[in-house]
């Protein structure tokens, strides 16, 4: 006995279906990118893409693979926690090519007042000064060099 | 060259597989780091921070930030005492050049350095509608400039305002931790700058980080903890005031 008549309509749906998904899959696989569900439902490869932006802080490490002798007189004093490239700017390329990228001296004027400047919004126990009435405009290396600012550690003059 | 249908039959699954792991590219550069072993966080110590900029001046030379654009920012509190919930706040520039000097007697001054909080639920990565940003295994909320569509509803849905429209490349922008830079063992480059150490990074997956002391001893808060972000940017000693 013959539950079904006309088999072959089934069989053409089928084949229509079967056709469809192909496509869709075909087309899917085109569209997504390789790497996307990797770790979720973003391109697994953007982590790698970003983590291989370049650099421009070398980071302390690589000034004191160097620069040891500045290091040690700048760790005996009031700035030891600070970075090199805290007030020299980012050296990265300095890192890479010594010879060809001198960072120069940074100037003093701008760079001591930025953190000193007295202001009452500052932390209290920080040191500051009036800029204007404490050097009277002489330059503050003269008394104080940066990476050793004590005044008994002597200045430029 | 004959090549029967037998051959071509074994032939065939070998092109497969060759073709398999040209799809997949290279394998990573740097195959130290181990995503699963970290979880990025951030503290914020806020007695120590000065209002110097330098935060926000290295982020913007690490990170090629356009000008009027911050990835982080420093603003600069102003609490009296009858008027203590709504705080006076400033941020010239972001902070990038300092602040005017301020006046004895105005009330209570501070500087709350911000940057993505770098949420473990985050806002802005559940409404991207292409799967352009995301949370990465080791806790950096990052985004594929190369997927995204531009079409800002991250921007909106960051309740921090963290994230901005790239002015040039026109998709989504936002802090990345310098993840170029804590995938190689550096700090970041606000870290790297800060005189202070108003700002260290923190890995709350290594034991030995510091942090988790830090955390235990100090009355340490993240922002807007009512929107429950799942905030990993911690303050320490931050004022009720600060939104």
């Amino acid at each position: 006995m013959r539950i079904f008549r006309d088999t072959g309509h089934l069989f053409r749906l089928a084949l229509v279906f079967a056709m469809g998904t192909a496509c869709f899959l075909g087309v899917r696989s085109f569209l997504v990118p390789h790497s996307f569900g990797e770790y979720g439902h973003y391109r697994g490869s953007a982590i790698s893409e970003i983590a291989s932006h370049p650099l421009h802080f070398a980071g302390q490490q690589s000034c004191e693979t160097c620069h040891s002798d500045v290091v040690e007189k700048k760790n005996a004093g009031k700035h030891a926690q600070v970075n090199c490239e805290a007030c020299h700017g980012p050296l990265e390329k300095h890192v890479e090519d010594p010879a060809s990228f001198d960072p120069g001296k940074p100037d003093t004027a701008v760079l001591c007042a930025r953190c000193h400047a007295a202001s009452a919004a500052r932390p209290k126990g920080f040191p500051q000064v009036d800029i204007a009435s404490h050097s009277g405009g002489v330059a503050c290396e003269t008394c104080h060099q940066p990476h050793n600012p004590a005044v008994s550690a002597g200045g430029t003059k | 060259m004959n090549i029967t249908r037998r051959h071509l039959l074994i032939l065939l699954p070998a092109a497969a597989l060759a073709w398999e792991s040209v799809l997949a590219g290279t394998p990573e550069d740097a195959p130290n780091y181990q995503m699963t072993e970290h979880w990025w966080s951030m503290l914020i110590d806020i007695p120590k921070c000065i209002g110097c900029g330098n935060c926000v001046r290295a982020c913007q030379a690490e990170n090629d930030v356009p000008d009027g654009y911050f990835r982080t920012w420093v603003e600069r509190y102003r609490v009296t005492d009858w008027n203590l919930t709504n705080p006076e706040v400033i941020s010239p520039d972001g902070g990038k050049e300092g602040f005017p000097v301020a006046a004895e007697d105005q009330g209570k001054y501070f500087f709350v350095p911000k940057l993505c909080n770098q949420c473990a639920d985050s806002p802005c990565t559940q409404v991207c509608p292409v799967g352009a940003t995301f949370i990465s295994p080791d806790g950096v909320v990052l985004v594929d400039q190369k997927y995204c569509l531009g079409c800002a509803y991250c921007v909106q849905a960051c309740p921090y305002g963290c994230r901005y429209i790239h002015p040039q490349k026109k998709v989504a922008d936002k802090c990345t931790l310098c993840y170029h830079r804590i995938t190689k063992g550096l700090t970041t480059a606000c870290c790297e700058a800060c005189p202070t150490g108003a700002r260290q990074l923190a890995d709350l997956k290594n034991p030995k980080d510091p942090i988790h002391e830090f955390l235990k001893s100090h009355n340490v808060q993240v922002l807007k903890p009512e929107m429950a972000t799942g905030a990993k940017v911690f303050y320490n000693d931050l004022d009720g005031s600060v939104r």
